[in-house]
């Protein structure tokens, strides 16, 4: 039996989430409603965040283009997908919602632009 | 002399906004934009993070993607726009003095003004922290711009004294980017920050965080070396000798508070709310000289772009009518804070009018299963219970402004 305490993000009310798993059962408890439960289970099983950061920009006006994973990915591989970011160099110009990394840290999702940087 | 129908300074998402619902309301003016910066967007330019335009656009976008969604319905739009501008002065009349790359100095006529300047940041000298000056201490959001925007990461271990949003956000970025944040400091006994922020950039990276303490020393003369961190009695918000404790550090970032840019403002002689730091305004965010509004965080700190947006519509719209009607004119109703209501936005309602009427505030204090309720002389015009409220999240209520007949009080009260 396994209990991790947590704190609901999903609305001001911030409930204090007692989430345990028992065997292949989890109970929450804590939470004053039902997204609550949902939001305890999927934190315990499978956290996932979206990833933002800059990304170099070779011959660009500006030297960075902020970028982020296009969907969330495991928590467990943020680590990695930023370390992929830092190894990387984009071309100028980009444009906003440009791949520039596809299937970033083998996570099946891609770093896209989050806005335009133009060409020198 | 140049001559506008509007004119907007601030090219951030309240003077994008603004700009954008002008020329919609009256396409025949013509809108002008002033930014000092190279480019438009604001502060969202820096803040690279997602979690921006959930309620305006339904949706999660990052700054710059928030800022992108206005600055491209400029194209084609026939709004002018002067970056690397800097406005100098603002006269009553609507006279507006910049000095320009491109254009020199320049003086404009303005039918009607948006003042849409943003806030800076409360900086270490506001504080009085007692140490030398040395290298190594920042406002956080001077480092997000370094770390964002430029790829320089000011230091390597970090203190971040203030938990709002952008201490929050910072902490995880300077984590992210391989930094070691030893604690952030937060002199309150809560977080003015989201729920969310505590829990994704602190608790994710292990960031300890603790409440009523403060920093009470800076170490080192050319590089800061370390602060010293205190334990504050809550209620004197005093330190508590005994309590202090060294934690080394290279980089000290400072999250405590906005202040809203209004030198401009002063200059044309706008009264300011000495509780806000913005312009007294009317509904239509109408300062109290004629045909000069105000939106955004220049008028009063908001913690969602969501908000900017909604508001500066308003007073984007209200430029653009003035310019074609005139002045409203009409009996006026003072908007009065009572218990627990530090302050609300507007300050004064016109009486009588049509439509909805939105009123925004903050309370003083984190209150659980209180009642809103606004009165209007023994009238109750709106009763409504809120599980919680925090000084760190604006609130909004609704009424029908058919209902403002006199004045009007805010306040809390037991459930
Ligand atoms: C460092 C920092 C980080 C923030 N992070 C977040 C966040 O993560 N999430 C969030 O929701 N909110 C955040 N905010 C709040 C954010 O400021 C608002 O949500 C929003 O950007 C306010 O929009 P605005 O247009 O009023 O101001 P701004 O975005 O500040 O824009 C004001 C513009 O006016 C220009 N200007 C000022 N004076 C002059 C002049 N004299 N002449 C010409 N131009 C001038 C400035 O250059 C700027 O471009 C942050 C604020 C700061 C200061
Ligand atoms: S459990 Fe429900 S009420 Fe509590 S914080 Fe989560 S969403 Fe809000």
């Amino acid at each position: 039996m396994k209990s991790t305490e947590m704190t609901c993000i999903l609305c001001p009310m911030g409930c204090r989430l007692m989430v345990t798993q028992d065997g292949d059962k989890i109970r929450v408890e804590g939470n004053s409603c039902a997204r609550g439960q949902k939001y305890g289970v999927q934190e315990l099983t499978n956290p996932e965040r979206v990833v933002t950061s800059s990304i170099r920009v070779m011959g660009g006006q500006m030297p960075l283009c902020p970028v982020k994973t296009k969907g969330q990915v495991p928590k467990s591989s943020i680590d990695e997908v930023l370390h992929a970011i830092r190894a990387s160099k984009a071309i100028a110009p980009v444009k906003l919602g440009q791949v520039l990394l596809a299937n970033v840290a083998g996570t099946g999702v891609d770093i896209v632009a989050t806005a335009n940087r133009n060409a020198v | 002399m140049m001559k506008y129908d509007v004119v907007v300074i601030g090219g951030g998402p309240a003077g994008l906004a603004a700009a954008i619902e002008a020329k919609k309301g009256a396409p025949e003016q013509r809108v002008l934009i002033l930014e000092r910066d190279q480019a438009l967007g604001g502060i969202l330019q820096q803040c690279i993070h997602n979690g921006f335009g959930l309620h305006y656009f339904k949706e999660e976008l990052t700054g710059p993607e928030y800022a992108e969604r206005f600055i491209e319905q400029l194209d084609g739009s026939g709004i002018e726009v002067f970056t690397d501008t800097m406005v100098l002065e603002l006269s009553k009349d609507r006279r507006v003095l910049a000095v320009s790359r491109e254009h020199g100095l320049i003086e404009i006529e303005a039918g009607a003004v948006v003042l849409a300047m943003g806030c800076r940041e409360r900086t270490r000298g506001a504080l009085n922290i007692p140490g030398a000056r040395p290298a190594g201490v920042f406002t956080a959001g001077c480092a997000q711009r370094l770390v964002n925007m430029e790829g320089y990461l000011p230091g390597r271990r970090v203190v971040v004294l203030g938990s709002g949003d952008i201490g929050l956000i910072m902490a995880r970025r300077m984590t992210w980017s391989g930094a070691t944040v030893a604690l952030v400091a937060e002199l309150m006994p809560y977080s003015s920050g989201l729920n969310r922020n505590i829990v994704q950039c602190l608790t994710d990276n292990n960031i300890p965080l603790k409440f009523n303490h403060t920093v009470t020393q800076i170490h080192g003369r050319e590089r800061l070396s370390g602060v010293t961190v205190a334990e504050v009695d809550p209620m004197t918000r005093k330190p508590i000798p005994g309590s202090e404790q060294m934690i080394e550090c290279d980089t000290l970032l400072l999250s405590v508070g906005l202040i809203p840019e209004n030198e401009l403002t002063q200059g044309a002689g706008i009264s300011i709310s000495p509780i806000t730091s913005g312009a007294l305004v009317d509904e239509r965010r109408e300062t109290d000289i004629e045909g000069i509004f105000a939106c955004g965080n220049v008028l009063h700190v908001h913690d969602l772009v969501d908000n900017v947006s909604e508001e500066a519509t308003i007073a984007g719209r209200a430029a653009a009518d003035y310019v074609k009607q005139g002045a409203l004119s009409g009996p006026i109703a003072q908007v009065r804070t009572g218990r627990g209501v530090r302050y609300a936005v507007p300050q004064r309602v016109h009486a009588g009018g049509e439509g909805k009427l939105d009123l925004y505030f903050r309370v003083d204090n984190a209150y659980r299963g209180m009642r809103v309720q606004l009165r209007s002389g023994d009238q109750l015009l709106l009763d409504r219970k809120k599980q919680i409220m925090t000084p760190g999240e604006m609130e909004k209520i609704t009424i029908d402004a058919s209902k403002v007949t006199g004045d009007l009080e805010l306040m809390l009260a037991e459930g």
